[in-house]
């Protein structure tokens, strides 16, 4: 029986439903010491000096490490494989205390203590003396000369500017009878919510460090740890158990390094950092705030001659994984449309904010909001249907990217399209749609977007798994790619299943990592998990299944060749010889040749592929309230053939969901006269409830990947890149307003529409 | 664990208003919704606490002989909004309850902490003005009751005098007999937020139904505290119930409402959503009451 | 700093123990019971990741004082199934039939929010339900 392709239930779904699943504050012993960070309150500036008598006196505090304690070792923390090459490395300008804050609330000491009271007292009577400088919190800003500097090796605090074109601009824009659309759109500052904090704890032992933590990427931050205190890799050890969320996020080195320092400076009891809900807004990683510039020539039938982008990512206060995420919208933006000529230029800057790094889809949203966007502003000039319009730009079948060797085998956005516009009823919704007056309108709206699997050939694709023959015939699969939410153990529990030839109860998914017994491999991020674990239970469960039929031969006399494993049984010519129990019992406890029967191997991918899809919206405008009613919503993707459609579509829903938080409420804000966060708390900051969705269609064009063992490709960060888009365009066909910035709150709309004249104050 | 030094439990009013006399510096906890949540802030750090959500006399929904509408302080939002008498009198304020938070913080939240705690985006704030609510409060000289126009002080302080606690939240039958209204609660998001302006109006038609009687309309984020806009409600008394009337009234709204800029909104988008709001909830009120509102 | 002794019904059993007046139910559970599906996403009563019911009421156990369950009973995602089955509670198989389980860190509070919903007895719409597990 195939075990890919269907809905079998969450191998984690009763633990968690029964609240007996382990996250990190589940599994910190309870003698552990709390730290506590002191926090600058200024955006910029530099610490004069820091007065810890008095918190040092209160009752309960163990230990105070301010920035001028702390060693010197610059790191890095993005959660990005390390590289042998040094122009390819990660930018090392974190170290664990700071005494140059660069933005609201950076780490300047920490307190350890008995118990959260103290460590909380404790911070409230450390006084710190700062010389203060002028601050930035816009990348435009920031950009100008004379703007405050906050990285000295980075004039304008530009971290990078990258730059392409292909064709022959000036001749293409010559062609007579052009039409050109030139337009600012811009997206804002987020952060990913997981209701799980950041938290970790750690502790010594021998000659190591161990640190437990809510983290994506065990390995990774194993490195990163090693680089901030100077000791060997191989001196530290990160556990990691079930997380609460990541989205991103907990793929960076974030308050780890800092807790496994504070660790080696106690008695030997461990030291808890558990990051509060309003830190996590600010202290952790936020997604890059984008401004685009776009412009694009076209010709009278809508076909696209010459396209350009300015992009400014918001880098905030340090690099983080750097200028990633805006290059990978560059490629989004050439490779969506091509056309004969285009030019790019981003930059990615330094602003007195929290630092930006990874977040679901990568650069992704941003640079969709503001083509999509575009391309409906474009059609609004043409008169002409978005879907024609971008029927007749987008990527064509069989475009090959060269330097990913992507390529777009099916027509897949055609297919997806033509999904959702039957789910919507786009065709008399956007005929009904047009033209409307009075208060309250509808409209329909669409976008659509691509996006990469897993990292090759930018960075390194490896990962290490080991398959283990239990006694009893099950099948132990130990890997190093983690189960963040997204289901991936059930997906990997159905592929070992399908590749070693045992029904899925047979098969045992380690879930938990631990750098001290799980072999390298990079975790979870840029939707790798299941197209890289592919190769790897490809790789690793035929070499598996060969000594399993080896050792059955020998038991059998029959030659290996002729036997197989199928649904736990070892057969011959389609007779069952032996059950893989019978077997596997034999084989361990075997008198004359004992063999507990393992496989592991370092699996290196070195393909990338397409992933493809749109999204199509319907809402309701009132227009004196300013207030926008999402009615109906649907993604479509062609992620390649489907392991699990259930689990699939659920994946669906929660970007989705994120999606809609952006386009509609979520922003984080900053006070202009201090740069102090005004609304990082769960309250303040307007992600979207379930009363703000409608229901959410999920709709899947299954169309293999080629380059995939399983035929699949990405699905984890796609869901969220399309709805926001999808959205606006939707109000600009209710009201015909544009809409160029997200999110689009009342506020927003009350300015538009003032603008347009359809409200009057 | 929450810091603070002392927790004084009362399970009885004479209880509370004895600690209340003890312990004068000592902050009074409901449903603590407010006040935990400060404390975890590190604002009121190590100060004495005076628990009187154990005073089980003071839950529940009562009809006095005389027609008064009795809520007892510590009545959950949600035993407010699902209760019959409030359903059957003020549906309004049930209403308005039932726009708090979620229901977890609807189960916690009282309605005596939604109104001492001086907050002008309290959702029953303002519909309690809207009704002429009066406080009822306990104290060692006995009982007081506070008309609701006089409860608040300024923003985040309340007419609760030392060694006093909210009893109730009583509506007189003379302030809802006849009357109809509707809360406009206007917020980021449709559940889980606190107000950017809310709105409360209640109307009693004349009996021909072709005028408005009488007209009150309450306002919770227009002002530093929950408030009357009066110059609106006498632009609209015995004004005839028509469109013309109602756009009167939201235009005269402007002499009333100086909401300030924040970063949550700017006073110009409250000033609008003010009259917004209005013709709206003063169209429904009418609706609700028997006016016919041609063309609306 | 105060202590209280207090007797409640917790899952099911009554249990008498001494508490710092200073503790959240939340604390309670966790680290005097090990009743660690009770999460912590915010403290203060934002998320509902910290969900329980007490007398058949959900709350946010991060924003509720533990003395005050003082004589009440309190239910948590471990007391939910079956004592002499171990068959999970139908709230908890729909979560899990129907993919509604990820991350499964705030799983247990959403759990509690539909019991309670369950609990009321009420026949309630998609539209209500789903009002309640998120907030109007």
């Amino acid at each position: 029986m195939d075990a890919v392709g269907v809905s079998m239930k969450r191998v984690d779904g009763p633990d968690k439903a029964m609240g007996r699943a382990k996250y990190t504050a589940d599994l910190i012993s309870r003698d552990a010491l709390v730290a506590k960070v002191f926090r600058s309150t200024v955006a910029n500036g530099r610490v004069l000096s820091l007065d810890i008598s008095e918190a040092a006196k209160v009752p309960g505090v163990e230990r105070i490490v301010t920035c001028f304690d702390v060693p010197r070792y610059y790191f890095p923390t993005a959660g990005h494989p390390w590289s042998t090459d040094p122009a390819h490395q990660d930018v090392a300008d974190r170290l664990l205390l700071t005494d140059r804050p660069l933005y609201y609330g950076d780490d300047v000491a920490a307190v350890i203590a008995e118990d959260e009271i103290a460590a909380k007292r404790a911070l409230r009577l450390i006084k710190a003396e700062y010389e203060t400088y002028p601050f930035v919190l816009d990348p435009l800003e920031a950009i100008k000369e004379g703007a405050p500097q906050l990285h000295p090796d980075n004039p304008n605090n530009i971290l990078k500017h990258t730059s392409g074109s292909a064709g022959d601009w000036d001749k293409a824009i010559a062609e007579p009878g052009l039409l050109c659309l030139d337009k600012w759109y811009e997206t804002p500052i987020v952060q990913h919510c997981h209701i799980e904090n950041h938290i970790c704890c750690a502790w010594t032992e021998g000659r190591k460090i161990a640190v437990l933590s809510s983290t994506q990427i065990p390995h990774i931050v194993r490195r990163c740890v090693g680089q901030a205190l100077g000791r060997p890799w191989g001196e530290i050890r990160v556990i990691k158990p079930y997380i609460g969320g990541g989205f991103g996020n907990k793929q960076d080195a974030l308050y780890e390094p800092l807790c496994a320092y504070l660790a080696t400076l106690t008695d030997g009891r461990p030291v808890k950092l558990d990051v509060s809900r309003e830190e996590t807004f600010v202290n952790n990683r936020v997604r890059h705030g984008g401004k685009f510039h776009l412009i694009t020539y076209f010709r009278r039938d809508g076909t696209f001659v010459a396209r350009q982008m300015e992009e400014y990512s918001q880098q905030g206060a340090y690099t983080s994984h750097g200028h990633s995420t805006a290059a990978k919208a560059t490629n989004g933006f050439v490779q969506m449309y091509p056309c004969e000529a285009y030019r790019f230029d981003a930059y990615s800057v330094y602003t007195n904010t929290p630092t930006a790094g990874a977040m679901r889809a990568y650069g992704m949203p941003q640079v969709s909001f503001a083509m999509e966007s575009h391309v409906d502003d474009i059609a609004k000039m043409l008169g002409m249907s978005p879907i024609a319009l971008r029927d007749k730009n987008r990527m064509p079948v069989g475009y090959r990217d060269a330097f990913t060797g992507n390529v777009n085998w099916q027509d897949s956005h055609g297919q997806c399209m033509e999904k959702a516009m039957e789910y919507i009823g786009w065709q008399e919704k956007y005929k009904a749609c047009q033209n409307q007056t009075g208060p309250v309108r509808r409209g329909v709206g669409m976008a659509i977007f691509w996006y990469n699997t897993a990292v090759w050939p930018i960075s390194l694709e490896a990962t290490t798994s080991r398959m283990m023959l239990n006694q009893d015939g099950s099948v132990q699969y130990m890997c190093a790619e983690t189960e963040i939410g997204q289901g991936a153990d059930t997906a990997y529990t159905q592929m070992v299943a399908q590749t070693v030839g045992v029904p899925v109860e047979k098969v045992h998914v380690v879930t938990c990592q631990d750098t001290d017994v799980t072999g390298y491999g990079t975790g979870a991020y840029a939707s790798r998990q299941t197209y890289v674990e592919g190769f790897a239970i490809a790789n690793v469960g035929r070499q598996f299944r060969e000594k399993i039929l080896a050792y059955a031969s020998w038991l059998t006399k029959i030659p290996a060749e002729e036997l197989d494993l199928r649904d736990g049984n070892i057969v011959s010519q389609g007779e069952k010889v032996m059950t893989l129990e019978a077997l596997a019992t034999e084989a361990t406890y075997s008198m004359e040749r004992a063999a507990y029967i393992t496989a592991e191997d370092t699996t290196q991918v070195k393909s990338n592929a397409y992933s493809f899809g749109c999204s199509f919206a319907e809402v309701e405008v009132d227009i004196p309230l300013c207030k926008v009613k999402v009615l109906n919503i649907v993604n479509v993707h062609d992620c390649g053939t489907l392991i699990n459609p259930q689990l699939a579509q659920a994946q669906v829903h929660g970007g989705m969901s994120m999606s809609i938080g952006y386009a509609m409420g979520e922003e984080l804000k900053f006070d202009e006269k201090t740069g102090r966060p005004l609304n990082n708390n769960l309250l303040d900051y307007k992600i979207s409830t379930a009363m703000d969705h409608p229901d959410l269609g999920a709709l899947f064009v299954e169309n293999p990947e080629p380059t995939s063992p399983f035929g699949t490709k990405a699905l984890g960060e796609p869901p969220a890149v399309s709805p926001a888009p999808a959205i606006r365009n939707a109000v600009l066909q209710a009201t015909g307003v544009e809409i160029d910035r997200l999110p689009m709150t009342p506020h927003v709309l009350f300015e538009r529409f003032r603008e347009e004249g359809l409200i009057h104050v | 664990m929450f810091d603070f030094s002392a927790l004084y439990e009362a399970y009885s009013v004479r209880e509370a208003v004895a600690l209340r006399q003890e312990h004068p510096e000592a902050k009074i906890i409901a449903g603590g919704s407010d006040q935990l949540v400060k404390l975890r802030d590190g604002k009121l750090a190590g100060c004495e606490l005076i628990s009187i959500y154990t005073i089980e006399e003071l839950r529940g929904v009562s009809l006095g002989e005389d027609g008064t509408l009795r809520i007892g302080a510590l009545t959950s939002f949600t035993d407010v909004s699902e209760n019959e008498l409030i359903e059957r009198l003020v549906p309004v304020l049930g209403y308005a309850a039932g726009q708090v938070g979620g229901p977890q913080v609807r189960n916690i939240g009282t309605i005596g902490g939604n109104v001492s705690n001086g907050v002008t985006s309290a959702d029953t704030g303002a519909t309690l003005l809207a009704w002429d609510a009066v406080m009822e409060l306990a104290g060692p000289e006995g009982t007081r009751k506070v008309p609701s126009a006089q409860w608040y002080i300024r923003a985040g302080q309340v007419d609760i005098r030392p060694g006093e606690i909210l009893t109730a939240v009583t509506i007189p039958k003379g302030a809802y007999e006849g009357y109809s209204g509707w809360y406009m609660k206007y917020a980021m998001r449709n559940a889980m937020d606190i107000a950017t302006l809310g709105c409360s109006v209640n109307v009693r038609l004349t009996a021909d139904k072709a005028a408005f009687q009488d007209v009150r309309i309450a306002y919770g984020v227009a002002g530093p505290v929950p408030m009357r806009a009066e110059t609106a409600e006498a632009a609209g008394r015995g004004q005839p119930v028509s469109p013309e009337t109602i756009e009167r009234v939201a235009q005269a709204v402007g002499e009333d409402v100086h909401p300030r800029t924040s970063w949550r909104a700017k006073a110009e988008f409250r000033g609008y959503l003010a009259q917004e709001l209005l013709r709206r909830c003063l169209t429904q009120s009418a609706k609700r009451a028997g006016g016919v509102l041609h063309g609306v | 700093m105060g202590f209280k002794t207090i007797t409640f019904t917790l899952n099911g059993r009554e249990r008498t123990c001494s508490v710092d007046v200073r503790m959240s139910l939340t604390e309670l559970l966790r680290e005097e019971f090990g009743l660690t599906s009770v999460k912590t996403g915010c403290e203060v009563g934002e998320c509902g990741a910290c969900c329980v019911l007490v007398d058949g009421r959900a709350y946010n156990s991060c924003i509720y004082l533990a003395v005050w369950v003082d004589g009440k009973s309190v239910l948590t995602v471990e007391g939910l199934r079956g004592p002499a089955t171990g068959q999970l509670h139908p709230i908890q198989q729909a979560f899990v039939d129907e993919a509604a389980v990820q991350c499964g860190f705030c799983t247990p509070g959403i759990i509690m929010t539909a019991v309670e919903l369950i609990g009321t007895g009420k026949t309630q719409s998609a539209k209500r339900a789903g009002g309640v597990l998120h907030g109007v």
